[in-house]
C-alpha cells in the first residue's frame, strides 16, 4: 500500500465522552467560521471549532455552549441533530473536529460533502435512527460525562449501562477507517487503468467534448 | 439501438467510469478541475510533500476569488494571512503549469462565473472544485459538484475521484414564471418545498417548461443552489440556449468542431421512460418573489407573507430550529415581511452576479435613489462581467442611485475579505446562504433575487418588485 500523504490514523475503537449538540442542520459555517479559512496549514484548527458559539467576540468562553460546560471537556464523540455538516464544502470543518479530539460524530443524517470529508480524515460519521440519537442526546445532557464505546470492527455502539446497538456502514469506508487508508494511495495503484481510459476517451465520440 | 432508457445524469456518469468493482465506490474521471486560493493550499502541500505531479494541468484552471479585495486592485492585499494564500496559489500554479486567472487578469472572477464564461464548462463533462457551489456548472448538462481538500489533492494527483454513484431525482416544474419572477424565486421556493436536506444523496435534474424558458444565467442560479437543498449536484439538459451561449467562447470548440460538439451534446438528455429514484413536482402557478426569514435557505416565504410562528410547527426539532433562527434574526412571529427594514444590500456572489442579474437589478434601480439608511453594494461576478456592465452603462445607473460599484470577487457572500455586515445589521442579499454569521458575526441575511434586492435598497425594506417595474 502506498504511503498516505497526510497520515490517517486508523480508527478501530473509540471510547469517550459524548458532547450533545441538540441542533438540526448544523452548517459548516458554524463548525468553523470563515475567518479561520485563510491558513495554509492542515493542523491546528481544534481551537476554532464552533468558534462563534463557543466564544464571545472578546475570546472568553460562552458558558451556555456544551464544550465549555463541566463534564464535556475532552469529548471524543459528538452527537447532534439531523443533516449535520450542511453547507460549505470546507474540509476545515472535519479538520477542526479531528484536531479537537473528536473521532466519531453521531447524528440521524449527514450532509454529503461533510460525510465524505470525515472519512478522508479518519472520522466516523455515524448515522443512527432518529430515536436512538435522541436517546443518546438525552442521556448525555442528563449525565455530563456520559460515555460511549464505538467499535468500528464489530460495528456496534454501546454504553456502560448496557445499551448497545449494531450499525451498518459502507464496507469500503469501514475498511479504510480500520486500516487508515487514503483514497489517493488506492487510486494511484490504478494508474494504468486511468491511462487506458484517457486513451479510449480521446478516440471515442463522447470523449471529444472534453 | 434499443438500450434501456436512461437519465441525463446516468449517461454522463457512465461515460466517466474508469473502474467499477464490487464493494468499492466507482472510480470516475474528472474532465475539469477548478481551483481557488482557500481550499487548495493544503492539497498542493500534500502533493508536493509526496513528490507527486499534477496529472493533467491542462484540465485544471485556477483563479483567486474568495479572499480578494473588491476595492482597489492596484494596492497590495492588506490582510497578510489572505496574501499568503493568494501567493501560495501563484507558486503552486506556476510550479505545476496550471493556468491562473490572477488579480489584474481580464478573466479573473468568481470560479463559478468564469468557468462558463470561458467556455471551459461544457455539456457532458464532470467538473469538480473545492467549493460547494460547483453545482452551478450543472446548468450546462455537466455533472458538477463540490469536494473537500483531500479530494482536491486526489484529483490533482489522479484526475479521478472514488465515489459512490449518487441517486437521481427529478424536480419537475408545472407552469411558467410570471412577469417579475426570476430563477432565484423558483429555486428558493423549491428549497422551501423540499427542505435543506431534501436532495441529500441525489443529483437533481430540473425539468419543465419554466426551466427550458430560462437563460443560461438563470439556469446557473438554479443549479448553483442545488447544494442548499442538500443535493450532490443539479443538472439541466443542454439545448439551443446552451449551445448559443457557448458558441464563440474562448475555450469552446470552434468552427466544424463546434457543430460536431453540438451533435454530441444534443444526445445528452433523459430518455422517455427513464426512471428517476425520486420525483418531486413543484407548481409555479401562485409563485411570488421569495424572501428568506431565517438562518437556512429553506426558511423562505413569499414577499406578501409574514414571519412564521414556530408554534405552528408540529415537529419539535423544526420548532426549536425556527425559534433559534428568529432569535438570531431579531424577528417577531407574524411580522409582515414588507415591514422588515434593512441596513445593507448586497448584489453579487456566484448565485447572482452575472450580466443578466446586474441588468435586472439596474432596471429597478434606474432613476431611483437608495434609501439613505441603506448601504448598498454591487460586486460583479467577474472582471469580464464588470467590463460588460460598464460598456452598457450599468455602473452609472448603480452609482447614480447610490450603490457602490466594486471589483469582482466573492465579497460579502461569505465575508472573507473586508466586505462584511456588522453585528445585528440586516442585509438583503442575492447570495446563497443566510447561515448565522455568514456575512459577518451577528449579521442577519435575507436571500432574494437581484431585482428584489434593488427594490429593497430603494425602499429600505422588502417590497414586491412587481409593483416597481
Amino acid at each position: 500500500m502506498s504511503a498516505t500523504t497526510h497520515g490517517i490514523e486508523p480508527l478501530r475503537r473509540v471510547a469517550g465522552i459524548v458532547a450533545p449538540l441538540d441542533r438540526a442542520d448544523v452548517d459548516t459555517d458554524q463548525i468553523i467560521p470563515k475567518q479561520f479559512l485563510k491558513r495554509v496549514e492542515r493542523a491546528g484548527y481544534g481551537q476554532f471549532l464552533f468558534n462563534d458559539w463557543r466564544f464571545h467576540p472578546d475570546g472568553s468562553p460562552r458558558t451556555d455552549f456544551v464544550l465549555n460546560q463541566p463534564g464535556y471537556a475532552g469529548a471524543a464523540i459528538l452527537a447532534a441533530g439531523r443533516n449535520f455538516g450542511c453547507g460549505s464544502s470546507r474540509e476545515h470543518a472535519a479538520w477542526s473536529i479531528a484536531d479537537y479530539g473528536v473521532r466519531v460524530v453521531i447524528a440521524p443524517s449527514f450532509a454529503d460533502i461533510f460525510e465524505s470529508n470525515c472519512y478522508q480524515n479518519g472520522i466516523l460519521p455515524l448515522a443512527l435512527p432518529e430515536e436512538e440519537v435522541a436517546g443518546v442526546l438525552a442521556r448525555a445532557v442528563e449525565h455530563p460525562g456520559y460515555a460511549l464505546t464505538v467499535d468500528v470492527e464489530a460495528c456496534t455502539v454501546g454504553d456502560a449501562a448496557g445499551w448497545r446497538l449494531g450499525f451498518e456502514i459502507d464496507d469500503f469506508r469501514r475498511r479504510c477507517l480500520l486500516e487508515g487508508l487514503d483514497d489517493i494511495g488506492l487510486t494511484l495503484q490504478l494508474e494504468a487503468e486511468i491511462t487506458r481510459f484517457e486513451e479510449r476517451a480521446a478516440v471515442r465520440p463522447a470523449g471529444g467534448n472534453r | 439501438m434499443n438500450a434501456r432508457p436512461t437519465t441525463l445524469f446516468e449517461k454522463v456518469w457512465e461515460q466517466h467510469v474508469v473502474r467499477r468493482e464490487e464493494g468499492r465506490p466507482d472510480l470516475i474521471y474528472i474532465d475539469l478541475h477548478l481551483v481557488h486560493e482557500v481550499t487548495s493550499p493544503q492539497a498542493f502541500a500534500g502533493l508536493n510533500a509526496a513528490g507527486r505531479a499534477v496529472r493533467r494541468p491542462e484540465r485544471t484552471l485556477a483563479t483567486v476569488d474568495h479572499n480578494v479585495p473588491t476595492t482597489h486592485r492596484s494596492l497590495p492585499v492588506a490582510d497578510p494571512v489572505a496574501t499568503r494564500q493568494i501567493e501560495a496559489l501563484r507558486e503552486n500554479a506556476a510550479e505545476h503549469g496550471i493556468t491562473l486567472y490572477d488579480m489584474g487578469h481580464d478573466r479573473q472572477g468568481i470560479v463559478h462565473v468564469i468557468g462558463p464564461e470561458l467556455g471551459a464548462t461544457r455539456p457532458g463533462m464532470t467538473i469538480v472544485c473545492g467549493d460547494s457551489h460547483t453545482s452551478t456548472h450543472g446548468a450546462f448538462g455537466a455533472i458538477a459538484f463540490g469536494i473537500g481538500t483531500s479530494q482536491v489533492e486526489h484529483v490533482l494527483a489522479t484526475q479521478c475521484l472514488l465515489m459512490e454513484r449518487p441517486r437521481s431525482m427529478e424536480v419537475r416544474y408545472r407552469g411558467r414564471l410570471g412577469p417579475g419572477l426570476t430563477a432565484k424565486d423558483l429555486i428558493l421556493h423549491t428549497i422551501g418545498r423540499i427542505g435543506v436536506a431534501g436532495g441529500a444523496g441525489h443529483v437533481l435534474e430540473y425539468r419543465g417548461e419554466a426551466i427550458r424558458a430560462l437563460s443560461m444565467e438563470g439556469r446557473m442560479t438554479v443549479c448553483n443552489m442545488s447544494i442548499e437543498a442538500g443535493a450532490r449536484a443539479g443538472m439541466i439538459a443542454p439545448d439551443q440556449t446552451t449551445f448559443s451561449y457557448l458558441r464563440g467562447r474562448p475555450r469552446a470548440p470552434a468552427g466544424k468542431a463546434f457543430d460536431e460538439a453540438v451533435a454530441r451534446w444534443s444526445t445528452l438528455r433523459t430518455d422517455r421512460g427513464a426512471r428517476f429514484d425520486r420525483v418531486v413536482e413543484v407548481d409555479l402557478a401562485d409563485l411570488e418573489p421569495q424572501v428568506t426569514w431565517g438562518t437556512n435557505p429553506g426558511m423562505v416565504v413569499p414577499v406578501s407573507g409574514r414571519v412564521p410562528d414556530p408554534a405552528d410547527l408540529a415537529d419539535p426539532d423544526s420548532r426549536a430550529t425556527a425559534e433559534r433562527a428568529l432569535s438570531y434574526m431579531g424577528l417577531e412571529p407574524g411580522t409582515p415581511m414588507q415591514e422588515v427594514e434593512l441596513d445593507r444590500v448586497f448584489i453579487g456572489s456566484c448565485t447572482n452576479s452575472r450580466i443578466e442579474d446586474l441588468r435586472e437589478a439596474a432596471g429597478v434601480a434606474r432613476g431611483r435613489r437608495v434609501n439613505p439608511r441603506v448601504n448598498a453594494l454591487v460586486v460583479p461576478g467577474s472582471t469580464a462581467v464588470k467590463a460588460a456592465a460598464e460598456a452598457e452603462g450599468l455602473d452609472r445607473i448603480f452609482r447614480d442611485a447610490g450603490f457602490e460599484w466594486r471589483e469582482s470577487g466573492c465579497s460579502m457572500c461569505l465575508g472573507m475579505n473586508d466586505d462584511i455586515a456588522g453585528p445585528g445589521e440586516r442585509c438583503a442579499s442575492t447570495s446563497n446562504r443566510n447561515f448565522e454569521g455568514r456575512q459577518g458575526r451577528g449579521a442577519r441575511t435575507h436571500l432574494v433575487s437581484p431585482a428584489m434586492a434593488a427594490a429593497a435598497a430603494v425602499a429600505g425594506r422588502f417590497t414586491d418588485v412587481r409593483s416597481r417595474m
